[in-house]
């Protein structure tokens, strides 16, 4: 990004995959002089090499390949702001892009994580945010869009920045609309607020001046209309997303349509797909999105393309193989312990050099090797390496966190033939030097203990093998509306069986209630025919008025029983069974008959335009319910919604006054042409304050309005026709099917995915999906493709004969001593434990393939009949006295 | 959709950061042989520049 300098020959980052140097041709001397049609020179890297891997001949070559289908996901290039003159970005050195202070702050970046203003390299005291740089401008670039993610990268910044400063620093964050719509991102902002202190102010900052220190004067009016200035260390512009030249290139080749900003044109009945077939668009080629909803689109556009190419699957797969594996039962313990600096999230704080020559004490340790990066592919190839060097037949790797790295280091265990369970991790990232990072000595000390538990335990690993189950080839979705449908279709369509479960006595669940979607294509015609097309489909079975009154098994041998007496076996859960909308008991609903929800109003605009036509005034009220104290999030679609009808009503009648009474506007993406349609037609919006909220009172039989406008400063009074509420979306009745399906929710008992931000569609129960508004309010475009995103995900599942189970689970080690009890039994979460009568009496019987490994049967059994596989007693024991025995 | 033998199983994917990454994972998973492209030397794409992600300020990498 050019923050610092690199050398002509170079690796991009420490984790890149593959993990080899490049030349770059614009800075190496050889080429340099070659584009310019000169000789070339230098060459001193071929002389230098070792290895000869240095081919200077190579040329860009043209390869055919015939495929069945295309996804395109170039991704999107961070606005430029050099063009603009306003806030100097190419003359202020202290001036810098969101992606630049993403560097700042990384451990990997210019400064190694170190919060420091680039003029000084000194630590800054105050950082102003500019939200909307190059988006929602139309004066000095053509984005109209809002970038839809701006709005949260910049309170994370900002919270990380406040996290990594050793001084009290003062974060600013000047913005138009506060848009933090998405699941959770509500209480990161009110976090952010009212525990961190961090500033808000509204407003576009219109010049920034460089002080004599070179700290910035930022100048702007305020909400009250008057004239500030000041002075910040360092100001990030927060840039928006657009479409790089190549990525157009990339579409324009592929003769797809682009929309008028160049992003991949799509319909919200079909978001993946461009207007050529058998392509597919995924990520912000299609429009600006955050990382959550690209990696669902991602996972959409391949259920799209796996849906066409069904009939061939299988055809071209190739299957991975691993060496035979070394036997090591009989061999003495031979240990390779490697210490990670995790470039310096460990290096900075733990002193590693001192940890790995302890290691070195530890018994049976053969090998010991620092690294600075354990996760590099060099680093995974020496590992293997080293495993086959020394012989080595268990390994232990202190480093971040098995969560998100054992998998990757087991992986190399099994390429060296070593039996994946003879690797243990020690946490000393997550547990350690993240935790302990102003005491160094003390971090260094807890290294060398987790170090010595980890080699304690490693020393009693066994090799185990996985268990295998067949799998079910069938998914059951639950919920029959837009989002239940889209799955059941795209599984079906992949030639696996669908049973579709629907409470309702109908399918279309609240699609029924939408006109249209936000693009304005009508749903009716869409939701019929997908109504008809799942009714008609041979491999679907669609249960309506029935809900699971029982759910049992695990992934990939599931079985359910359903309250209408049906039951069936299946592979995969699917759960779309959407959210309602909530209880009002504010602004005379429900005692004026013209105050009404949001779906009322789009009835009256459809079936009684007539008395729209003769209306004078007609007021919505936004964030009813959403957005307070007891609903702490934002219920995302009401925004554009409540644009969508005010822009229908304006249409119907020019003359009626409509307004808007809302908090924050929250037309993300393109949703923002909605918003500047409605300016532009003369909707009035008025932005009223939560505690301030607007007064609804019916004076002389007339619905009566007052609010403080945020302009004038002072109440306005309006006389509504009627009045559309805006009310929040919430889950309904999510408790008791979690605990049915042993699921989890959020707080707001919406369902919760595996990860935020690289699981978005899965649970952390093997074989469990989610998509629709059951896991977030959002609109029908995103519905679909989330639906089809966990289509995708179940027919990864779906389409194996056999289900690889993880061996560690539940295991007896003294049979004999299980008296039967039935403690475990009734504590097992999973259903994993029975109670069997044998010729030695009643026994536990143990369910391998439902086991989760949890341990609590373990912990319970006052016999000690029981263990969990890799985590036993005797392992646990050494653990603990390698620690107490230091 | 398309059936018979001349359906190709293989998906050509233009762009290697977590969008690609993720839809080849899915498809190599489903039985189906990806040939996944990208412009720079090495796949990541822009999260790999990302240092921290909301809302649990989890790395990025």
């Amino acid at each position: 990004m050019g923050m610092n300098k690199r050398k002509a020959v170079y690796v991009p980052f420490a984790q890149t995959v593959p993990l080899k140097y490049t030349i770059d041709r614009k800075a190496c001397l050889y080429f340099q002089a070659i584009d310019k049609g000169k000789k070339g020179k230098c060459k001193a890297c071929e002389k230098f090499c070792e290895n000869d891997a240095i081919n200077f001949d190579q040329t860009a070559t043209t390869v055919d390949l015939n495929v069945g289908s295309i996804i395109l996901a170039p991704g999107f290039q961070a606005f430029d702001p050099s063009k603009w003159d306003t806030y100097q970005y190419t003359n202020f050195k202290n001036v810098v892009t969101s992606m630049d202070f993403e560097r700042i702050l990384a451990a990997t970046g210019p400064t190694e994580g170190h919060l420091v203003r680039p003029s000084d390299k000194e630590q800054p005291k105050s950082i102003a945010w500019f939200q909307c740089v190059g988006s929602r401008d139309i004066n000095r670039c053509d984005n109209a869009y809002c970038s839809s993610v701006c709005c949260m990268y910049a309170v994370k910044e900002a919270m990380i920045a406040m996290e990594h400063a050793h001084d009290p620093l003062e974060a600013s964050i000047f913005f138009m609309d506060m848009r933090t719509y998405g699941k959770d991102f509500e209480k990161y902002y009110n976090r952010a607020k009212d525990d961190m202190g961090m500033r808000f102010i509204r407003c576009r900052v219109h010049s920034v001046i460089e002080n004599e220190d070179k700290s910035l004067k930022v100048c702007y009016v305020d909400e009250q209309g008057n004239i500030q200035n000041e002075d910040y260390d360092m100001v990030v512009l927060s840039v928006g997303l657009e479409s790089s030249a190549s990525a157009i290139e990339l579409g324009n080749k592929m003769g797809i349509e682009l929309d008028k900003y160049n992003f991949a044109k799509t319909s919200d009945l079909t978001p993946v797909a461009t207007s050529k077939p058998g392509i597919y668009v995924a990520g912000c080629f299609q429009g600006p999105k955050d990382i959550p909803y690209s990696v669902m689109e991602a996972s959409a556009a391949a259920a799209a393309a796996a849906r066409d190419l069904a009939s061939a699957r299988g055809q071209l797969q190739k299957i991975k193989e691993f060496p035979p594996e070394r036997d090591v039962s009989g061999e003495e313990t031979r240990m390779g312990v490697f210490v990670c600096n995790c470039g310096i999230n460990i290096g900075a704080v733990v002193d590693v050099h001192e940890v790995a020559e302890y290691a070195k004490t530890l018994p049976n340790v053969t090998y010991v090797q620092e690294n600075l990066f354990s996760c590099s592919q060099d680093a995974q190839d020496q590992l293997a390496e080293m495993i086959r060097e020394h012989n080595l037949n268990r390994v232990v790797v202190a480093a971040c966190s098995p969560r998100t790295h054992e998998p990757l280091f087991q992986e190399t265990m099994s390429n060296a033939g070593i039996n994946k369970h003879l690797f243990e991790m020690a946490n000393i990232r997550d547990q350690d030097s993240w935790v302990h990072s102003a005491d160094h000595d003390a971090a260094t000390q807890k290294a060398k203990d987790l170090v010595a538990m980890g080699v304690a335990k490693a020393n009693l690993r066994v090799a185990l093998q996985p268990i295998e189950v067949p799998c079910t080839k069938s998914s059951m979705v639950l919920g029959g509306g837009p989002a239940g449908m889209t799955a059941a279709l795209n599984i079906a369509d992949q030639g696996f069986k669908v049973y579709l479960v629907e409470k309702k006595d109908v399918l279309g669940g609240h699609g029924r209630k939408l006109r249209k979607a936000f693009s304005g294509e009508p749903v009716k015609p869409y939701l019929d025919d997908l109504i008809k097309r799942v009714n008609d489909h041979e491999n679907i079975e669609v249960h309506l008025g029935a809900e699971p009154k029982m759910v049992s098994g695990f992934v990939g041998n599931f079985h359910t029983d359903l309250t209408t007496g049906a039951s069936f076996d299946h592979g995969t859960v699917i759960v779309a069974v959407g959210a309602d909308s909530t209880k009002v008991k504010e602004y005379l609903y429900g005692e004026n008959p013209n105050v009404m929800k949001w779906w009322d109003l789009d009835k009256k605009i459809e079936e009684d335009p007539d008395s729209i036509k003769q209306a004078k005034c007609a007021v919505a009220i936004h964030c009813v319910g959403s957005r307070e104290p007891d609903r702490p999030y934002c219920s995302k679609i009401c925004c554009a919604h409540a644009i969508e009808s005010a822009i229908d009503l304006k249409e119907l009648n020019p003359d009626l006054d409509v307004y808007m009474l809302y908090r924050d506007i929250r037309t993300y993406g393109r949703l923002e042409e909605l918003y500047q349609k409605a300016r532009s037609m003369g909707i009035l919006f008025v932005r009223y304050d939560p505690d301030n909220k607007p007064k609804v009172e019916e004076v002389g039989g007339k619905l009566q309005v007052t609010v403080t406008d945020h302009v004038l400063g002072r109440p306005i009074v309006m006389s509504p026709d009627f009045i559309t509420l805006y009310t929040a979306i919430a889950p309904k009745g999510t408790e008791e099917l979690a605990n049915m399906l042993k699921v989890t929710l959020n707080q707001e008992k919406f369902f919760l995915e595996a990860h935020m931000k690289l699981r978005p569609v899965e649970f952390s129960t093997d074989g469990m999906f989610v998509c629709g508004i059951a896991h977030y309010p959002k609109p029908l475009d995103e519905c679909i493709a989330q639906a089809q995103a966990a289509a995708s995900r179940a027919v990864t599942v779906l389409s194996k004969d056999k289900v690889v189970i993880e061996p560690i689970v539940a295991g007896f080690v003294d049979k004999e001593a299980c008296r039967g009890c039935g403690l475990c039994v009734a504590l097992c979460p999973y259903g994993a434990i029975d109670i069997e009568e044998t010729p030695e009496g009643r026994k536990a019987k143990l369910i391998s393939a439902s086991c989760k490994g949890c341990g609590i049967c373990a912990a319970t059994c006052y016999r000690h009949a029981i263990s969990i596989n890799a985590f036993n007693d005797t392992q646990i024991e050494a653990q603990m006295h390698a620690f107490l025995n230091k | 959709m398309p059936s018979g033998k001349d359906v190709v199983g293989s998906v050509l994917i233009a762009g290697g950061g977590i969008v690609g990454m993720q839809a080849a994972l899915d498809l190599a998973d489903s039985g189906f042989y990806v040939h996944l492209v990208e412009r720079s030397p090495g796949i990541g794409g822009i999260m790999a520049q990302l240092d921290k992600t909301f809302p649990t300020n989890e790395c990025a990498m």
